[in-house]
């Protein structure tokens, strides 16, 4: 079995409401240094598959298809083998 | 004319569209399925509100890949006509039937009140029945309404009269150039945040909305060479 962990966050291009509000809360509380905040999503996919580079080239399309939208978001994922529980 | 409200597992405005369509065109009006595979009868397809498969991972993200989707997409190639309404036009947009995509409202809120469109184009099967430049009164009702597309889009939805709405006065979610509603080069897919089906009576604070219906029945009509009854 392989993990993939996706990580999909909004491009810097494009404003993230979110990000800005959260910093802003942090700035209130204090935390002045807190200079970008950007909020994204994390995923953990288990793929039935022991071909690192097959997984590799279907979670790239999992992402162009579905899990990431590429207009506004970015994405990025590990691959990592997983033990059979 | 037969229009189409298509009926996604979360959709909560279905009821209003049809009761909308029923009401101020008089016209045949059927709820169709997500599953369907077969849209060859209808003539307006119209995909509503609501929360498609609870917006989950994105708005419409999920949804875009119904099969009934496959038979919006040979519509539009075949020039019905096709309206999206709020999640409607989400799904639109993560289809790639209309350029753009949605990110969350700067305020950061859910926004839900009337609001004031500009109608940037009435040469459009849905507008065609307004004047150019005329400020109607429709209500909003969302999270995710923040319009987004880079520059290149934009000059391109520019050159091609593709903006149909803009939000006048104050823009209530932050979206570029204060755009409530946009449509495809060719003009017959049309997405709008505002709720049209929400505004066709005045015991619902505003009948703007009543022309949509009837601007895309006229239309038809024309297009059609039928005789007005």
């Amino acid at each position: 079995m392989i993990k993939a962990t996706v990580y999909v966050t909004i491009k810097q291009s494009v404003l993230d409401p979110q990000g800005n509000t959260v910093q802003g809360a942090l700035h209130s509380m204090g935390f002045q240094e807190v200079n970008d905040v950007r909020i994204g999503k994390y995923m953990e996919l288990t793929l039935d598959t022991t071909d690192k580079n097959e997984a590799e080239k279907r979670v790239t399309e999992m992402c162009e298809k579905l899990l990431a939208n590429t207009v506004i978001e970015d994405y990025r994922f590990e691959i990592t083998p997983k033990s059979e529980v | 004319m037969n229009f189409a409200v298509l009926v996604f597992p979360g959709s909560n405005c279905d009821i209003d569209c049809y009761k909308a369509v029923e009401d101020t065109t008089g016209q045949s009006v059927e709820y169709v399925w997500h599953t369907a595979t077969d849209l060859s009868k209808y003539d307006c397809i119209i995909l509503p509100g609501g929360f498609s498969y609870g917006d989950y991972l994105r708005s419409g993200a999920i949804s875009r890949f119904a099969p009934v989707m496959n038979e919006v997409v040979k519509a539009a190639e075949q020039g019905k006509f096709i309206i999206g309404i709020c999640n409607g036009f989400q799904i639109l947009l993560e289809s790639g039937l209309l350029p753009g995509a949605m990110r969350r409202n700067d305020t950061v809120k859910f926004r839900c009140h009337q609001s004031d469109l500009k109608v940037q184009n009435n040469k459009n099967p849905f507008t065609h029945e307004y004047k150019i430049g005329e400020v109607i009164d429709i209500p909003i009702a969302h999270m995710e309404g923040n319009y987004y597309c880079d520059e290149t889009t934009l000059v391109s939805l520019k050159e091609n009269n593709q903006i149909i709405f803009t939000y006048e006065g104050e823009n209530p979610n932050g979206s570029v150039e204060n755009i409530a509603g946009i449509c495809n080069k060719k003009g017959n897919v049309l997405g709008m945040m505002p709720h049209p089906e929400r505004a066709v009576h005045e015991l619902l604070g505003s009948a703007d909305g009543k022309k949509m219906f009837t601007s895309v029945l006229s239309a038809w009509r024309e297009k059609n060479g039928v005789a007005i009854g």
